[in-house]
């Protein structure tokens, strides 16, 4: 049939009632699709459908970036998709392999670090084999927000890919109760933050107003464009990162860390003598030990930046106090003593040149650096 | 086009359905045009030049009808009324600078009303004074032409761009300093001059006839196509404004799955693969081959839905208007030969070019005291028209190249054409018809479109040459 007889016949179909009855059934059809999708609520589901590990290779850290069209990366909030894009899901541990997870901020993550920097490249590149000749293959699960909980839910969904070492570093940012709740990936992660409030009796707000509110249009295909939106955009990006190893966009200048440090006492709204044990998420690193099991929990204090320039007496740097962070460091050796956990401290393993444009972001140096310590409490362990 | 803006335009649209009055439906088309090109305005930098952009395209146009209106032709009732609301439309839109902040048509706040009664005022003299003059010397017609091919070279040109923001922020009181070509954001200005150089070409040659105020207006600013085209033949057009008909159950119908189809190719696709397209980011940091050539078809695919969407929704919102524009594409990627898809892609721009260039300079040189080679007239011919249409999106070298590469394609396929003519006898023809030799056909087509994209989408020569390269295996 030729074209115009196409249209010949389609124009002696088409009266006005079969308009409003194409329109009609269009609503009725959208409705029902929307209402179907509201029942099965498949977006974690659709998260798991991943092009990485497949046609593209793993992204070797969990997806973050501001800009995909520079960082050739984007945020997304499913947890299922960020780790359907993850290397370790596309990796059967095998026999030889001593797998080790690393979890912790965006000093885990890899700020201003290429992926083969990062601290899991790091100790990859050290081929560290165990006494039973295992290699130890790390994993990088750290995620740019601080808040130990979030690290929680990303250390809870990474042992079902069976790790056998857990390493977590912390800093004091990232322990506060009172901030816990502030990460937009928890907020938008309500439901699943509340079962972890509720499954290890976490001493924060189920109902807290920071969690993003989800009315029953949230749950249609048009309340969750966005987020469907930023599913196929990470497969996207999959093209980007197979043909150019990018993940972020990591700039040739910035602003350094501060050196001259405002004189000011507070940590958040905390005045000098006012932390207490109390006031820091424990309950949060106990869950973690809880939903690790039998795998070994490393605890790391993070290194942070010392700084020398001015109010530096009073300050470390534009994080903390020296009372605050003195206080945060004594507290979690004596926590840690009391409950037998494994701890490090390596709050001063780095020289102050090796922070980029943070307290607690390194250079490739200073993440080389860090990497060689952790191996020895990695070796220390299995010894 | 924004979807509000899709769907805005849709609705006025199919309102016009309430009314079955042919001069009713005109007038619409006539108001809703004039009143879409301040609302479709983009912000720009300059201040107050959101609004005076559309007022300024107003204002050509209605200069240039004056002008070649036709000596024949006195200003009837219609012209006087189309022209009051014309006068009266900048007033009202600058009075909207008493409105509480977000309440204005146009995206930033109007200038004084003193201020546009006194550039009105000057204009209404300059196109009554031109269309006077022009009456006497065809001297104002080409000087209109200049003007507008001068406006054209200005805002398509970058380091003039910047000079001339530079100019325009010492006029407003802005720092020279932050002057950028894209201060110099006037919508639709690449179609509307080409739709006005096709009038005043016509006129001069005598092949047009006059048309009503009203029509020409609508004609230059049509709302659904003032963006991204098509450009239609004024006569056309005017002819189609004449019976503004209310649209068939079965047109209405066309237009509106034009306009889905135009949405989910704009929107869906293009915007989706616009993330990894081929851009100076992209092709800087892609180290693979293979997936070089994946950013590099992504590009091809992606400016075909944007363009062919937009042009879809475009000639949605005009069948269900009751006007039918031209069509721009007809699946160019599939065609077997790039003759063939330049008869398919931008099609309203290429006989734009293929009338007024192509046809005139082969022509010219045919008849030309010189003795020239057949195939060097084509050749010339090509790369003069070629070039031109790449210099259309923009005065830059690639966009030159770009066009040169098409130009040698088109005529290398002329004389390979020429070639298997000449051997007609000897290879049969099933070997040409063959879906084998078809596939093949349009795969080398598709192929040298896409490359040719590299040109086109990538900042420097130096850069589009380095990926091309890049692209067969050299510069590891």
């Amino acid at each position: 049939m030729t074209d115009h007889q196409g249209e010949v016949k389609e124009a002696m179909a088409i009266s006005w009632g079969f308009i409003w009855r194409i329109l009609l059934k269009t609503f009725v059809l959208f409705a029902l699709i929307n209402i179907v999708y509201v029942l099965l609520n498949p977006l974690h589901l659709l998260g798991r459908v991943s092009m990485y590990n497949g046609i593209f290779p793993g992204r070797l850290r969990l997806p973050y970036g501001d800009d995909p069209g520079r960082s050739f990366n984007i945020t997304i909030s499913d947890l299922e998709a960020m780790f359907a894009a993850h290397e370790i899901q596309g990796v059967d541990k095998s026999e030889e392999e001593f797998r080790v997870l690393i979890v912790g901020d965006s000093s885990v993550w890899g700020f201003l670090l290429e992926p083969g920097q990062t601290l899991s490249a790091q100790i990859n590149k050290s081929e560290v084999k165990t006494e039973d000749g295992k290699t130890v293959r790390a994993y990088n699960l750290g995620y740019p927000t601080m808040s130990v909980t979030k690290d929680l839910m990303i250390l809870e969904r990474g042992l079902r890919n069976h790790p056998d070492l857990i390493i977590w570093l912390i800093t004091l940012e990232s322990l506060p109760s009172v901030s816990q709740l502030d990460s937009p990936f928890l907020q938008l992660n309500a439901e699943l933050t509340r079962e972890l409030i509720a499954r290890y009796a976490l001493g924060l707000d189920p109902e807290d107003d920071r969690f993003e509110k989800s009315t029953l249009w949230d749950r249609t295909i048009m309340g969750q464009r966005r987020e469907l939106a930023q599913l196929i955009q990470l497969q996207m990006l999959g093209v980007l990162w197979s043909g150019s190893s990018v993940d972020q966009e990591i700039p040739k200048t910035y602003n350094e860390r501060l050196e001259d440090l405002p004189a000011d006492l507070d940590f958040h709204n905390f005045r000098q003598g006012n932390l207490s044990t109390h006031e820091l998420a424990i309950d949060v690193l106990e869950g973690g030990l809880q939903a690790a099991g039998k795998i070994p929990v490393v605890f790391i204090n993070e290194p942070v930046f010392i700084s020398q320039g001015e109010n530096s007496d009073i300050r470390y740097n534009f994080y903390y106090p020296r009372w605050a962070y003195d206080f945060y460091r004594e507290e979690l050796q004596s926590q840690a003593a009391a409950r037998d956990w494994h701890y490090v401290d390596l709050w001063d393993a780095l020289p102050s040149s090796e922070f980029t444009d943070s307290a607690i972001h390194y250079t490739p140096l200073g993440s080389r650096i860090l990497a060689q310590e952790i191996i020895e409490v990695i070796k220390e362990l299995l010894r | 086009m924004t979807l509000i803006h899709i769907l805005v335009f849709s609705l006025l649209a199919s309102a016009l359905l309430l009314t079955t009055s042919h001069r009713w439906r005109r007038w619409s088309l006539f108001i809703i045009s004039l009143v879409s090109v301040y609302w479709l305005q983009p912000a720009v930098s300059l201040r107050q030049f959101g609004f005076w952009f559309p007022t300024a395209s107003i204002g050509l146009t209605v200069i240039i009808w004056l002008v070649t209106r036709g000596r024949e032709r006195g200003l009837n009732r219609e012209d006087l009324v189309a022209l009051l609301c014309v006068a009266l439309l900048p007033l009202l839109i600058s009075l909207g600078r008493f409105l509480p902040e977000g309440w204005q048509l146009t995206d930033s706040r109007p200038p004084s009303t003193y201020l546009v009664v006194i550039i009105g005022s000057i204009l209404v003299l300059l196109g009554f004074a031109g269309g006077w003059l022009a009456e006497r010397s065809r001297l104002v017609l080409g000087l209109l032409g200049v003007i507008v091919v001068g406006i054209f070279i200005v805002l398509k040109t970058e380091p003039i761009s910047i000079w001339a923001s530079s100019l325009l922020r010492g006029a407003t009181g802005q720092s020279r300093n932050l002057a950028a070509s894209t201060d110099l954001y006037w919508l639709g200005f690449s179609y509307i001059a080409f739709r006005l150089l096709h009038v005043i070409r016509d006129h001069q040659s005598g092949r047009l006839s006059a048309v009503p105020f009203l029509d020409f207006l609508t004609y230059v600013l049509f709302f659904p196509a003032i963006t991204a085209g098509p450009i239609d033949r004024v006569e056309r057009f005017a002819s189609k404004m004449q019976k503004a008909v209310m649209p068939t159950a079965s047109e209405y119908f066309t237009g509106a799955k034009r306009i889905v189809l135009g949405i989910f190719q704009k929107f869906v696709l293009a915007d989706g693969l616009a993330i990894i397209a081929l851009n100076s980011t992209n092709a800087a940091l892609t180290r693979s081959v293979p997936w070089l050539w994946v950013i590099v078809f992504a590009f091809s695919m992606r400016l075909y839905f944007d363009f062919s969407g937009y042009t879809d929704v475009a000639i949605g919102i005009g069948y269900i208007s009751g006007i039918k524009l031209p069509e721009n594409f007809d699946r160019p990627y599939l065609k077997t030969n790039i003759g063939t898809f330049w008869n398919s892609w931008h099609m309203t721009l290429a006989n734009w070019f293929r009338a007024y260039v192509f046809n005139p300079l082969t022509r010219a040189l045919r008849k030309g005291r010189l003795k020239t080679n057949p195939a060097l007239i084509i050749l010339s011919g090509q790369l003069v028209t070629m070039t031109l249409i790449g210099l259309w999106h923009g005065v830059t070298w690639n966009f030159a190249l770009w066009g040169m590469w098409h130009a040698i394609g088109l005529f290398v396929h002329n004389r390979w054409v020429a070639f298997l003519k000449a051997r007609r006898d000897r290879i049969p023809s099933a070997f040409y018809n063959s879906r084998g030799m078809r596939t093949v056909s349009i795969f080398l087509t598709f192929n040298f479109v896409a490359l040719g994209w590299v040109w086109f989408a990538l900042p420097s020569v130096q850069m589009s040459w380095e990926i091309l390269i890049r692209m067969f295996g050299g510069y590891r």
